[in-house]
């Protein structure tokens, strides 16, 4: 079917009184997904293009039922946003917001609740295709199927799915994880939960230059932890060394991070690695003709 | 954003982390009355962001008025360059500080560990050279640990990391304080990076930071505005301060030593085309991350920006239109190329997504180059450069 999100989930949008948070809620309901209402504190009470608005994340999900949370709030305020969400009992909270400073991230990733799933920040959120759409992606560009897929950016995680489309090749559930250094949710939780879900034949994996979020993808595989077919594509081959491509976190420094290390990772545990995003709906054929021979 | 070593010291002292004393100058006058004013054996050190300066020449020795004058005129003004940097970067300043008498050099520092979401500090009894070098040599040599932000930092942990990297015992108590310091530093100044390399000990058995390499949050920025002034210190792309000044993000501008420009919107897209354009034997000459919504006017900005470096010799744009359609991020791009400077002959546009091909047309009915694919924009924007 799907991970981590499904038709069945309610929608809570953090910030929707702003003008992205506003625009995006529109967005999401119109795809189908359940946008029960919004959260600004101070602004409790009023409705925003008929979306209930309501002071607390609390008071939210006591009204809705709420499980699922979207963070449009600036990067100020948003490390705050993410831990009320978490701590008002919200199970999946995907935060957009792109700026905040790192060392928010270190202490509230450390104050998360465990058991809630936190996808970002700084992402493009998340899209199970024909359930429900979380976040920022253009839906119309995504057909449901059986090939999952998560990546580290999101206007090429918006191209590479578009090839898929168009090459007939359907999407379980898409996971922009984010371009930041510290993320709530890495590859390999991505690849646990797509391992689970039966509905889910092989996984494209989108990485990046900077840390080592790849190489520990590659491990998963390489211990049979992820045991579906996969294929990888690096970004970033030819950026220098300590220069920060766009991405908070899209930096080789000290020689760790390196495409190089990343595409022999996959290499070793015979994850084939595009050369470019054209030849991605190919390589997915392939490895889903192997498999289906083995 | 990168410190100099004298605000990353004058970071240190104000936090209580011991430094040698020294003053900066950006003249050789000031130089000699720095040492009028205090003789004794000083280091006169090139103040850059580049590594090497040691090996070009960038840290001589004095001890008065006199004998400061040819190593404060050699060093001002000095290119200094290295093998991932031939262009090099010039020394503005000098930091004159008192030489110490060391007995030997450690390491210390905290950096963001990625895979464990927290702190990590990496210490070592080895230091005065490059750190990756003694994990290249001597592996066992170094110490790491990660520090769990919702504990914070306690003492032991410092004397356990001690012990372990071997350090001499009369120095476990010293390094205990000064990494507690490093450690509520990295969090009030928003560091991503805090490094003490030499950490030295004196001969009378004293700890101070010899040393010191800084980075600072750029989205942590606002918090601090006691660092603007030094946010244009070591500053040496002004098309990089224009993209800012034109609202993009530290990052969205990275200067490339090639020739063909590129604009595109999404960092993974850009490094996606950067990389297709040196697959076709190409050079790219910048980064140019537009954002997601690739904006009229700030593609208008952008393309000023990336054609304003005289080495570009070729334009290329990819956008993948998302939630805006094809159609319109055409009338955009043809906006934002109209009254400009640029010739449509040395650019070519490959445009993809909702009503692609409405969006070609459009630019086509303009005499713009428009492709399908990436690849193929890349070959020709690969040619135009050659022409």
């Amino acid at each position: 079917m799907s991970i981590y999100l499904n038709a069945d989930n309610k929608v809570i949008v953090q910030g929707i009184t702003g003008r992205e948070g506003l625009y995006h809620a529109n967005r999401m309901n119109a795809y189908g997904t359940k946008v029960a209402g919004g959260v600004t504190p101070g602004k409790g009470g009023q409705t925003v293009d008929g979306f209930a608005v309501f002071d607390t994340v609390s008071e939210a999900k006591a009204k809705t039922g709420a499980t699922t949370s979207v963070i449009f709030v600036p990067p100020p305020f948003a490390a705050d946003a993410i831990l009320e969400a978490a701590n008002a009992g919200i199970e999946l909270v995907v935060c957009i917001t792109e700026g905040i400073p790192v060392h928010d991230m270190l202490k509230a990733v450390a104050a998360l609740p465990p058991g809630v799933r936190l996808v970002g920040p700084n992402c493009p959120g998340l899209v199970s295709p024909g359930q429900a759409l979380v976040g920022i992606m253009p839906g119309h560009v995504f057909q449901p199927g059986a090939v999952g897929l998560v990546s580290r950016s999101g206007t090429l995680t918006y191209e590479i799915v578009d090839l898929l489309t168009r090459a007939g090749i359907g999407q379980s559930t898409c996971v922009g994880i984010g371009g930041d250094p510290i993320i709530g949710t890495v590859f390999t939780d991505c690849l646990r939960a797509f391992e689970k879900d039966e509905h889910t034949r092989a996984v494209v994996i989108v990485g990046e230059i900077g840390g080592t979020d790849e190489e520990d993808a590659a491990k998963l595989i390489a211990t049979r932890e992820f045991t579906k077919p996969a294929v990888a594509f690096i970004g970033g081959r030819s950026a220098p060394e300590g220069k920060r491509m766009g991405h908070a976190g899209a930096i080789v420094s000290g020689g760790t991070g390196t495409a190089q290390a990343k595409v022999e990772a996959f290499g070793a545990v015979n994850v084939p690695v595009a050369d470019s995003p054209a030849q991605i709906p190919a390589l997915v054929e392939r490895i889903l003709a192997k498999a289906g021979r083995a | 954003m990168r410190l100099l070593e004298y605000q990353g010291k004058e970071l240190f002292a104000k936090a209580g982390i011991p430094v040698p004393k020294g003053r900066v100058t950006a003249s050789v006058d000031e130089a000699v009355t720095i040492m009028r004013e205090a003789p004794a054996p000083s280091v006169v050190k090139a103040q850059v962001l580049i590594g090497g300066r040691g090996k070009a020449g960038g840290i001589k020795f004095c001890s008065n008025a006199e004998d400061v004058k040819e190593p404060a005129r050699a060093i001002l003004g000095m290119r200094i360059a290295n093998a991932q940097n031939p262009q090099g970067e010039v020394a503005k300043r000098v930091w004159i500080e008192q030489r110490l008498d060391i007995d030997k050099e450690m390491y210390l520092s905290i950096t963001v560990d990625r895979a464990s979401k927290r702190p990590i500090v990496i210490a070592s009894s080895v230091g005065g050279m490059d750190i990756e070098e003694v994990a290249h040599t001597n592996p066992g040599a170094i110490v790491k640990r990660t520090i769990d932000p919702a504990t914070g930092y306690w003492p032991y942990i410092g004397r356990s990391i001690a012990k372990e990297a071997a350090m001499p015992l009369g120095v476990m108590a010293q390094f205990s304080s000064i990494l507690g310091k490093l450690y509520d530093l990295f969090f009030s100044a928003g560091a991503l990076l805090l490094e003490i390399n030499p950490l030295a000990i004196t001969k009378d058995g004293k700890l101070i930071a010899s040393d010191a390499k800084v980075e600072i949050d750029d989205n942590g920025l606002f918090r601090h505005p006691e660092f603007d002034a030094w946010k244009t210190a070591g500053e040496e792309d002004p098309l990089k301060a224009r993209a800012v000044k034109a609202g993009l993000g530290e990052n969205n501008y990275v200067g490339l030593s090639g020739d063909v420009g590129i604009i595109g919107n999404g960092a993974g897209l850009v490094m996606a085309t950067l990389d297709a354009v040196t697959s076709a034997g190409g050079k790219p000459a910048n980064f140019l991350d537009v954002g997601g919504g690739a904006r009229a006017d700030l593609m208008r900005d952008a393309v000023d920006i990336v054609t304003s470096n005289p080495n570009v010799k070729s334009l290329f744009i990819n956008i993948f239109g998302g939630i805006t359609r094809g159609d319109e991020v055409a009338n955009g791009l043809v906006a934002a190329l109209q009254g400009g400077s640029w010739s449509t002959d040395k650019l070519v546009i490959r445009l993809t997504g909702t009503n692609e091909k409405e969006g070609r047309a459009v630019l086509e009915q303009h005499g713009i180059a428009a492709v399908e694919t990436m690849n193929e924009g890349a070959r020709v924007a690969v040619d135009l450069a050659k022409k």
